[in-house]
């Protein structure tokens, strides 16, 4: 990808001459706050938004040339599908097919065993007459997981995959894209488990309205570049005095973009409950330290 | 004995009953099949507007002299592209942009049939009159009946795709856009059909209520064609020969039907009805999502 800039209908630029380079056989992560232009990248790797200037190319071709070989596939956030829909869990992963089947989309014989074979990978082939509801979420992802494998993509993104998903879900989930590494692929994970980023990703894609820095996770995956990247957002916590240390006895310090975490003092008690109290507390501390 | 088995064939010995019955049993087939698709897209509205939208063209295509359908067509297709052209341009969400264009075409329709009041009649768009259906008529329901289900045989499993994830649609290479108007065109043709047999107002109830009636039955896709299918031919025959005794308005008698078989699906469909998921509350199994 270099340069792409994409601006939207209403004037909103998305996003602003982002450009990096993945090899094939790579795991990457996509790291930014909401609204840094995720999915506007995931979209011009799509090909659903055409960038106002620069290009995508995969495999040296552009999109056009990659979707017509299906050489894309998308497994989308858990809040993007319709899990009412009558469709069973063959159904779904059936349709990672239908670019390769014929102009009536009729399963042959090879598409079967490509969706038994795929869904068998996941451990869910158990599951294939089930309606796409009635399963739990790390079930549900990895039925969109099997369609991707049935469509055979060279490139897979993955929105959020490890949202609301166990851990052992999450485990399996990053087995399965390790397999899929070492066959060669490109896979995309955007992801906020900020965590698990340095254990399963080679590479990482910091972006904020552009790409503020990619490469191997041991360089770009910083304090100081995930200080810009989250500009502010970010959560920081640090332990003095405590006995939370590292590995190696050193005092750690901890950052997230989750959720604010609860936090307790050393008597147990609740150390604040709203924003607001929080300020009033480190007021409190700085007045006593002048 | 022999008397009321007279009676019960009296309506088929009439050629205007005879063409009523089975031109309602096709439009409702066709609408049935449609009403799947129309309900798991969300477009529940959009039929309800196409099917007011073409309302002008119906009237001036009487007014020209120009087949019904093809006015109709044109003019739902035109509301359409006003209600894509509106959305995208301004910051006026769907459901008042759908409100606005509507009543607009519809109103246009009525202001026509008011200034020509000899070329159309009011009753015959708005309530519909199948009694009275001409074979050219008759002809141009046949054509759009055909191409629907020619369209919706091959490309099925498309469209259904494309209702389900646009986006694997997309990105595995199929023309999204053109699912869409062609989801869109079905819609406006049937819509046009449906106008025949019960009138403009009720026409939604035929794109709608067969496919959530399905929806409440069955957990597959395939399956709900057939069950929307089924019921609205099994509807649309029977409203139609009741309307006989009922002396009532074929339209009314129809949809009243389609009224009763969802409200009994709605109670007692086995999985998503009412009892059952009241039933299940009891044992306290856990509901499916």
């Amino acid at each position: 990808m270099s340069d792409v800039s994409v601006a939207y209908p209403n004037g909103h630029m998305a996003l602003r001459d982002a450009s990096f380079r993945l090899d094939s056989g790579t795991i990457c992560a996509l790291v930014g706050v909401n609204g840094s232009g995720k999915s506007t990248l995931f979209k011009s790797i799509m090909g659903f938004v055409k960038p106002r200037s620069g290009q995508v190319r995969i495999n040296g071709m552009p999109v056009r040339e990659v979707l017509k070989q299906h050489l894309v596939a998308y497994v989308p956030q858990a809040e993007e599908v319709d899990w009412q829909f009558p469709v069973s869990v063959w159904d779904v992963t059936m349709m990672g097919r239908y670019g390769a089947m014929n102009f009536l989309r009729i399963p042959r014989a090879v598409d079967k065993a490509k969706v038994e074979e795929s869904l068998r990978r996941v451990s869910m082939w158990e599951f294939k007459d089930r309606q796409i509801g009635e399963l739990s979420g790390g079930q549900k992802k990895r039925v969109f997981l099997a369609r991707a494998l049935a469509q055979g993509g060279r490139v897979i993104l993955l929105d959020e995959p490890f949202t609301g998903v166990d851990v052992k879900t999450e485990e399996a989930i990053i087995s399965l894209l390790r397999e899929l590494r070492a066959s060669g692929a490109i896979i995309l994970v955007s992801t906020h488990n900020l965590g698990s980023v340095p254990e399963f990703c080679d590479q990482v894609v910091l972006i904020n309205r552009t790409v503020l820095a990619y490469g191997r996770t041991s360089e770009v995956f910083t304090e100081q570049n995930l200080a810009a990247t989250f500009g502010g957002v970010l959560r920081q916590f640090q332990f003095e005095h405590s006995t939370v240390q590292d590995h190696d006895g050193r005092a750690i310090r901890v950052l997230t973009d989750d959720e604010r975490p609860l936090v307790f003092g050393k008597d147990g008690h609740l150390e604040y409950k709203d924003r607001d109290e929080h300020g009033e507390l480190l007021k409190q501390r700085a007045e006593t330290h002048e | 004995m022999s008397e009321i088995l007279q009676s019960l064939i009296t309506p088929f010995q009439y050629d205007y009953m005879l063409k009523a019955i089975w031109v309602s049993a096709l439009v409702g087939g066709v609408c049935g099949f449609l009403s799947s698709f129309v309900t798991l897209k969300g477009w529940s509205l959009m039929g309800d507007a196409l099917s007011h939208a073409v309302v002008p063209g119906v009237s001036l295509a009487y007014i020209l002299g120009l087949p019904f359908a093809f006015g109709a067509f044109v003019a739902g297709l035109l509301a359409a592209a006003t209600m894509a052209f509106i959305r995208a341009r301004s910051r006026i969400r769907e459901d008042a942009t759908i409100g606005i264009v509507f009543t607009t075409y519809f109103a246009a329709g009525l202001l026509l049939i008011s200034l020509f009041p000899a070329r159309v009649d009011l009753k015959t768009i708005i309530l519909g009159n199948i009694l009275g259906i001409s074979d050219p008529d008759i002809l141009q329901v046949i054509v759009i009946s055909i191409v629907t289900l020619v369209v919706i045989g091959l490309k099925w499993r498309d469209l259904m795709l494309y209702c389900f994830d646009p986006n694997q649609a997309r990105t595995i290479g199929l023309r999204t856009a053109v699912l869409h108007v062609t989801l869109l065109s079905l819609l406006a043709a049937t819509a046009v059909a449906a106008l025949q047999a019960v009138g403009a107002c009720l026409v939604v109830a035929m794109l709608v209520t067969p496919g959530a009636t399905a929806y409440l039955l069955t957990d597959r896709f395939g399956r709900m064609l057939v069950i929307s299918a089924g019921m609205g031919v099994a509807t649309s025959l029977a409203g139609a020969y009741a309307s006989y005794y009922f002396n009532g308005a074929t339209g009314g008698c129809i949809v009243t039907l389609q009224t009763l078989v969802f409200l009994a699906a709605f109670l007692f469909a086995p999985k998503h009805g009412m009892l059952a998921s009241k039933r299940r509350i009891r044992t306290s199994e856990p509901t499916p999502v």
